[in-house]
């Protein structure tokens, strides 16, 4: 029988969170070999389990897949959560894009020079306001079905609701008008397999501090 | 009869060229529309064209698909350039999905490596030497040792499963790309260097690189200037 998948990565979110929601999403349980040193990721590089000496890695089906989106991709295929034919998967793709690419200055803010915080948060705001946001709520409206894709959830909408939640803890305003997006996420947060990964205790990460910022600083040596 | 795809980027590389190369390795003829103008991008956002008001945008087999990575996987899939067929493998799923995710890992990290470049055209001169001086150190000292001990290991022709791939368009667009800023970066690795002429052989890739073909030239003065006009930044 297949072990669980195994993920390498420190304790936070970076870039390891989206796995770990899709995972979780799919019903899947995984492992987590948690970073606490540089000593540690360099194990890792010399053991050759890194292919570009990066982390996220994942340990599944034989192989120890690095890159984010590959990961990601090879998860949606095996739980079947990536649509069921090539144009609905580059739907899924373009939409995921976009959240990622939002996704990338929420993560990157906390990595800002205290004089360029403000201009970058106002930046974030404006986007999320009027240029993510409002695509995926047109998206929802244009056919009025539940998920973004096909009728059926797919990882487009998780990495979105995912999206929605840091959104939200930055700023709760930012999703006032869009009724839609709303429903998404409640809709999806209900789906037995999230709600559990939704609660206290579950595998799902808090949002960084300066003390996951500093221990990032020292393993990642930036 | 299936139109030909349509690509709405400007007349420069940038987040658009490596979808030219795989068309063009795929032997797909295509047709471009370039940006000039200021008005001409407003019109395409009101026209509610781009999904998140970006190009590129690749208009093919009636979708408007923007976001790179989603115009590249479709493309790869589409022209038989993203791995074994299930048909292939017997309908294996681990073994034509290991192909797939293999491909993903080396294209993410190319593609990486490319838009270190494509962002270092927009910095101001000094930084811009730095950059490209960093991409030029990265080529050498991370990814291409990676790409080289691939094909060491396999002693295959290509990177995945003994077939061409998208891997192998973008790892030969990136070598070129580099050597356009150092021409010895390839001299300790002699297997991709022997990948370089192979896949510069292939036919499609032949007449791709020849003069008068749609590959779009490195970024000058004039191009970044047509681009922060167009997107004004």
């Amino acid at each position: 029988m297949a072990g669980k998948p195994k993920l390498h990565y420190f304790d936070a979110r970076g870039r390891m969170e989206a796995i770990r929601w899709l995972l979780a999403a799919a019903g899947v349980e995984f492992e987590e070999k948690l970073l606490e040193s540089s000593e540690d990721l360099d194990k890792l590089r010399h053991d050759g389990s890194l292919v570009f000496q990066q982390v996220p890695m994942v340990e599944i089906d034989g192989m120890k897949l690095v890159q984010t989106r590959a990961i990601l991709n090879y998860i949606a295929s095996k739980y079947d959560l990536y649509g069921k034919d090539m144009k609905e998967r580059a739907l899924i793709d373009m939409y995921t894009e976009g959240v990622a690419d939002l996704g990338e200055m929420i993560l990157l803010l906390p990595l800002c020079p205290p004089d360029q915080k403000n201009a970058k948060l106002t930046l974030i705001q404006e986007r999320t306001t009027n240029r993510y946001l409002p695509a995926f709520e047109k998206v929802l409206k244009s056919h009025g079905q539940d998920y973004l894709v096909g009728n059926k959830l797919s990882k487009a909408d998780i990495h979105l609701v995912e999206l929605l939640y840091y959104v939200e803890e930055l700023d709760p305003s930012l999703l006032a008008n869009f009724p839609l997006l709303k429903g998404l996420k409640t809709r999806v947060s209900n789906l037995p397999a999230v709600k559990k990964f939704l609660q206290p205790g579950s595998q799902r990460k808090p949002p960084g501090t300066e003390k996951t910022l500093e221990q990032a600083r020292k393993i990642f040596k930036f | 009869m299936a139109a030909k795809p349509k690509l709405w980027y400007f007349r420069g590389r940038g987040r658009m060229e490596s979808i030219r190369w795989l068309l063009a390795a795929a032997g797909v003829e295509f047709e471009e529309e370039f940006l000039e103008t200021r008005e001409q991008y407003e019109k395409l956002q009101k026209d509610g064209r781009l999904l998140f008001g970006q190009v590129p945008l690749v208009e093919i087999d009636g979708m408007e698909l923007t976001q790179t990575r989603a115009i590249l996987s479709y493309l790869a899939t589409k022209y038989n350039l993203h791995g074994k067929d299930p048909k292939e493998t017997g309908f294996s799923w681990i073994e034509s999905s290991c192909c797939f995710v293999r491909i993903d890992m080396y294209a993410e990290d190319t593609l990486d490596l490319m838009m270190m470049v494509v962002v270092a055209a927009f910095k101001p001169p000094e930084e811009k030497e730095e950059s490209l001086a960093s991409v030029v150190k990265k080529a050498k000292t991370q990814h291409f040792p990676v790409f080289e001990k691939i094909l060491k290991d396999h002693g295959e022709d290509f990177l995945v499963g003994n077939k061409f791939s998208w891997a192998d368009i973008q790892l030969l667009e990136a070598i070129l790309m580099v050597e356009e800023l150092d021409a010895s970066v390839l001299s300790d690795f002699p297997l991709l260097k022997e990948f370089k002429t192979r896949t510069n052989n292939i036919p499609t890739i032949k007449k791709f690189l020849q003069p008068g073909s749609q590959r779009k030239l490195p970024p000058d003065n004039h191009y970044v200037k047509v681009v922060r006009n167009v997107l004004q930044f």
